[in-house]
């Protein structure tokens, strides 16, 4: 049960990495920004051919970042320079990323069973030093649930604090308000086009990274693994933003990371009470259809109450309003 | 200062919507001046002052700033010459940053942005002591996010944000019209206050006459995309409403009734 519950945290550290990502183009830019479903498959797949032919497992994490900044860059030019409606710019790289995902990985899935990984140094290092076998606390993965944590602690966390000083720079600052008024920002004597494309490319960097950390720790890449990214990052991080609270910025965006171990105890805790594991995304569909509609859904229940008062309340018409 | 020669500007040329609203202006604005501009709905005051601001090109003609021609230029780049403000108080402003970090953005209008920390603890103290000018307490509340505020706080601290790097031009396109009489008149004070101490060439779009005749040393009436009126110094201060009225009547073909706000002029 603890490694159960071990393991899930580390996932969800993981993939705190896409929802941050998927924070700054939804949240601060204020773009619905499809691509990821493409970027996180593509760092997965580079980072599984790489490491499949031999590279650094280190090396592959810079690549995929890499290959994700230009994810990212050929979609904010489709929306700024080219005019695409920024949804339509985002649909479009993801598509045409299946295909290249496909000729990078050669194949439909790539397996990394028994090959180095990032984790793979401080799994061994923890296998010598701790001896967690001797104390029954779980079975042979232990340490490669424990070292997925600590890579996936250790990358979040320095992801948020890196953005969170990012983000409070000039450039920032006007990546920022770009999100809030174009205009303003033009007027202030900022491209605009440069502002998006540079959160774009940032967002989508931080998401290639997160595919590739994933691909290492489940030990594989396949070329539909990105299929419904989009909705999980937006479902970790309206959890991360209801449960966590968006005081400052920089809690908002440690908010991303606890919105993203949450939304992975849920799933792990509805798959224990017996949700069929087909159903998960239609689960995480609702999930977002109903925090995102939560507005709405006040607005329409207070009407409702309105108009059953106004109905119903008439009858008691002599009571004093006490 | 300011040189607009021949500028046209035809909106959605070639289809049946085809209007053209700048119909060749000519206008030289010298160092200090303050024009303020009238004219009725349509008339292209707007457009006037976009085009200057670079909103959307000319379709010909040419703008110089300073002797500079800025034709080519677009809005972003224009910015490092003119401070603007809108008639909407949510455009001037970013609604989820705080008022210091609006501040801050205005603060470095025009120039390249860098890696630098957004906003300094010794700029916090100018914009403290700016703030404190307004006179609306906003010099407590710097962390306060503008969204929070009135829409008279944002336009006053658009104004403010307007003229904080002292602009070559300064641009307000009905910017007191969305407010309530009295704060309308503070955020006119306001403007006729920056406006003095920094002789800051401005024009003022308006549609309120007695405000068109108080304010500024020049005057100018726009109609179906031309400047029908254009008068200054001694021959403006003796300027008076029914002067105005009759002016406006005679430009728009003596049939045209004009609209309840210009003839209050209240
Ligand atoms: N973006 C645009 N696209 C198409 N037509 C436009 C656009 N902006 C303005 N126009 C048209 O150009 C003409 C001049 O408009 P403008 O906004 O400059 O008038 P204005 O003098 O500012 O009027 P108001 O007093 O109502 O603000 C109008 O006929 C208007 O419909
Ligand atoms: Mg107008």
């Amino acid at each position: 049960m603890t490694q159960y519950i071990l393991s899930t945290v580390s996932l969800g550290l993981l993939w705190a990495i896409l929802t941050i990502g998927v924070f700054i183009t939804f949240r601060i830019l204020n773009i619905a920004d499809m691509s990821v479903e493409g970027t996180i498959t593509l760092g997965a797949a580079l980072a599984a051919r790489m490491i499949s032919t031999g590279y650094s497992p280190y090396l592959s994490l810079l690549a995929a970042l890499a290959v994700g900044m230009a994810a990212g860059f050929a979609t904010g030019i489709l929306h700024t320079k080219l005019g695409i409606p920024a949804l339509l710019s985002g649909i479009l790289t993801m598509i045409s990323l299946y295909s290249i995902n496909l000729r990078v990985m050669g194949k439909a899935n790539i397996s990394l069973l028994r090959m180095d990984t990032v984790y793979r140094g401080l799994e061994t290092f923890l296998k010598n030093n701790l001896g967690l076998h001797n104390i029954g606390l779980g079975g042979i993965e232990l340490e490669k649930t424990l070292a997925v944590g600590i890579v996936g602690a250790v990358v979040s966390f320095g992801i948020v604090f890196l953005l969170y000083w990012f983000f409070g720079t000039e450039i920032g600052s006007a990546i920022r308000a770009t999100g809030n008024n174009h205009n303003m920002v033009r007027a202030q004597g900022i491209h605009t086009d440069t502002t998006i494309i540079i959160g774009l490319t940032i967002s989508n960097g931080l998401v290639g990274l997160c595919g590739a950390l994933i691909a290492q720790m489940q030990n594989f890449a396949t070329v539909d693994m990105g299929t419904g990214a989009i909705v999980i990052g937006l479902a970790s991080m309206i959890i991360g933003e209801v449960l966590f609270g968006k005081r400052n910025f920089l809690l908002r965006f440690m908010s991303m990371i606890f919105g993203a171990i949450t939304y992975r105890l849920v799933i792990a805790l509805v798959l224990k009470l017996g949700l069929h594991s087909d159903l998960l995304k239609l689960f995480t569909a609702l999930t977002v259809i109903f925090a995102l509609s939560l507005p709405k859904l006040k607005e329409i229940s207070a009407t409702l109450a309105r108009n059953f008062r106004e109905a119903f309340g008439n009858r008691k018409g002599g009571m004093p309003h006490a | 200062m300011l040189r607009v020669e021949n500028v046209v500007k035809i909106f959605n040329r070639g289809t049946v919507n085809e209007k053209t609203a700048l119909e060749g202006v000519t206008l030289t604005l010298s160092e200090g001046d303050f024009v303020t501009v009238i004219g009725g709905n349509g008339a292209g005051k707007s457009t006037l002052l976009n085009v200057v601001a670079g909103v959307y090109p000319s379709d010909s003609g040419h703008i110089y700033i300073d002797g500079r021609d800025v034709t080519k230029l677009v809005e972003y780049q224009r910015a490092k010459y003119m401070g603007r403000v809108f008639q909407d108080p949510m455009m001037g402003t970013a609604a989820d940053m705080e008022i210091e970090e609006n501040l801050a953005l205005a603060m470095r209008r025009g120039q390249r942005r860098t890696l630098r920390w957004g906003v300094t603890a010794s700029e916090k103290k100018i914009y403290r002591d700016m703030l404190a000018t307004l006179e609306l307490g906003l010099e407590n509340r710097m962390g306060v996010k503008v969204g929070l505020l009135s829409g008279g706080q944002r336009q006053a601290l658009t104004l403010l944000m307007a003229i904080l790097k002292t602009p070559k031009l300064l641009l307000l396109d009905e910017h007191a019209a969305a407010l309530d009489p009295k704060t309308a008149r503070k955020v006119l004070e306001l403007t006729d206050r920056f406006i003095q101490e920094r002789t800051l060439t401005t024009m003022m779009v308006t549609h309120n006459m007695r405000d068109a005749i108080q304010h500024g040393n020049r005057l100018i009436m726009m109609s179906a995309g031309q400047i029908v009126v254009d008068v200054s110094g001694e021959q403006k201060m003796r300027l008076t409403v029914e002067d105005l009225m009759v002016e406006f009547e005679r430009a728009s073909g003596g049939d045209a009734i004009a609209s309840d706000r210009m003839l209050l002029g209240n």
